[in-house]
């Protein structure tokens, strides 16, 4: 049943421009960019300096994760409760837990498929760009692995999560995806204390923000496990 | 089909529904009217087990509800129409009841055969291509009806299916229900519309947060006091009033060749009259009943509520 939710969903986003705009413009646009800067540095930097501002674009693509998701989750959940059709769906023969699924699927999938789509553009381009500088293909590699196959979703569901309990405390779309679309500033901190050198993105480090990302996405799971429910939503949401 | 006891639904201090007990019968048309605010909606969510009930007991198909396991066997047998149509906006017609056909587990084929029935009988097969949301509200209503059909449910809730709909369009649904109706679908019709509930509905119950009353129309109808028939006669004289008094009939007035009186059972009582005037030697012009309309039932009951 959760599948069956979740390929509407996919139609739907289909069928919506500017959402399609924004998953495939963005990240084409961003590996684009980050691939011409990486060629630029490479060129002009040692070796050590030059893998570390690898590292720290393949990071920016974990806050695509993050950001991306959420405006299809806010249109998914609150596009909804505008049009009114929550009430027939939530009357149908499925429980919450499937709907819920149903919806984090239909958010999280084209969400992490333009961000990996979006990384395999960046780091073709990179690995194009750089061989005759650094000699050696970076991508792939186990950072870029971890960053773009671990954190990245954990990212995406935490941007899902946060939006499905944002969609029960606003009453339109576009202010759904201005909340939600706050899901950067986390991920941007940690970006930033990467840029300062207070961490390092070695492998190590990636897994222990796997880790307190995964454990803020159960936190954020069972929040929004409470909240998306029938009763909450005809009774208490907005 | 359904059958309530006590049925009650508090939100904090607020009643929203107290105390309703009431049986609707498989195959019945069943009217569910009241002011807005009555609680018609609500207990509506409550029959779909989409909220919980805070008291009394309530079962459909013979399903109690407030068991989270008959929650799906009951929203199975239920096709709910609610009072916005919500439909999706960016699907197509025939996408929209093939995803609801997906949710109730129909097969593939199924799903072809009935969005096609559904579609062509209410007159949007040429359109199913189209996107829902350039329909028009009335095609949206139908496509809303056909959406709660596709499954075939045994039970049919409508919440209001023609408010906001121009006459032709609130006739094209009117119909689509008389049709229904005659294929002997139970269906439980909430509105506010008393001229419809009393074109299409078997019983219907007024409710007012508690139930007023529950009754045919007609039995309705009868239950208001002060019911008044006016007879329009070619003449009027003494020989004429007498036998009528003699008849025993009550609050006789006359005005001019016009002539008043208060019944209870116009159906019986008008029939005597008229037989008592003309053995008089008097020509009866017309008859008819005053402030005996369903309307003045309901109003007389949802006002002493208020009051």
């Amino acid at each position: 049943m959760p599948w069956v939710v979740a390929k509407k969903e996919f139609k739907v986003t289909r069928r919506k421009k500017s959402i399609m705009v924004y998953l495939v413009g963005l990240p084409f646009l961003m590996a684009v960019a980050f691939s011409l800067l990486v060629q630029n540095d490479v060129a002009n930097a040692s070796l050590s300096s030059a893998t570390l501002g690898l590292a720290l674009l393949t990071f920016i693509f974990v806050i695509l994760a993050a950001v991306l998701p959420t405006s299809i989750a806010a249109y998914s959940i609150v596009g909804e409760k505008v049009e009114k059709s929550l009430e027939p769906l939530l009357a149908t023969p499925t429980t919450d837990g499937e709907l819920l699924l149903g919806k984090t699927i239909g958010a999280f999938v084209p969400a992490i498929a333009a961000t990996l789509g979006g990384s395999l553009v960046f780091m073709a381009a990179t690995d194009y760009l750089t061989y005759n500088t650094l000699s050696y293909y970076y991508f792939p590699s186990w950072i870029p692995g971890i960053t773009l196959l671990v954190v990245a979703p954990l990212a995406a569901i935490m941007g899902i999560e946060v939006a499905v309990i944002l969609s029960s405390r606003v009453s339109d779309v576009r202010g759904a995806n201005q909340l939600a679309g706050l899901m950067w500033i986390p991920f941007m901190t940690v970006f930033i204390a990467g840029v300062e050198g207070a961490i390092s993105f070695d492998v190590a480090t990636l897994l222990v923000i796997s880790a307190v990302v995964g454990i803020a996405d159960l936190v954020l799971f069972f929040l929004s496990r409470a909240i998306f429910n029938r009763e909450e939503i005809l009774t208490k949401w907005k | 089909m359904i059958e309530t006891e006590g049925l009650t639904r508090k939100f904090g201090d607020l009643t929203a529904v107290e105390n309703l007990t009431l049986r609707v019968n498989e195959g019945e048309v069943f009217g569910f009217l009241g002011p807005n605010g009555a609680g018609k909606t609500t207990t509506i969510r409550m029959l779909c087990c989409l909220i919980s009930k805070t008291g009394g007991t309530a079962n459909v198909g013979g399903f109690e509800i407030g068991n989270p396991e008959n929650a799906l066997k009951i929203r199975k047998m239920i096709g709910l129409v609610p009072d916005n149509v919500g439909l999706y906006d960016s699907l197509t017609a025939y996408e929209n009841l093939d995803y609801y056909g997906t949710l109730y587990g129909r097969s593939d084929s199924q799903r072809r055969e009935s969005n096609e029935y559904f579609l062509k009988m209410l007159g949007l097969w040429e359109k199913r291509d189209v996107l829902a949301g350039v329909f028009s509200k009335g095609m949206k209503q139908k496509l809303a009806i056909a959406r709660a059909l596709i499954h075939d449910p045994e039970l049919l809730i409508m919440d209001e299916p023609t408010a906001n709909l121009d006459p032709e369009a609130s006739k094209a649904v009117r119909d689509f229900i008389l049709d229904l109706k005659k294929e002997k679908k139970t269906i439980f019709l909430n509105t506010h519309n008393l001229d419809e509930a009393q074109r299409v509905c078997d019983r219907i119950a007024i409710l007012n947060t508690r139930l007023m009353a529950v009754g045919t129309p007609e039995e309705l109808e009868r239950s208001v006091k002060g019911r008044k028939t006016a007879m329009q006669l070619r003449q009027v004289d003494d020989v004429i009033l007498n036998s009528l008094k003699r008849l025993g009939v009550r609050n006789l007035v006359r005005d001019g060749n016009r002539l008043t009186v208060d019944v209870v059972d116009p159906e019986e009582e008008n029939p005597k009259m008229v037989d008592a005037v003309t053995a008089a030697g008097g020509r009866v012009v017309t008859v008819s009943v005053l402030g005996s309309t369903l309307e003045d039932a309901y109003l007389g009951l949802v006002r002493a509520k208020t009051q």
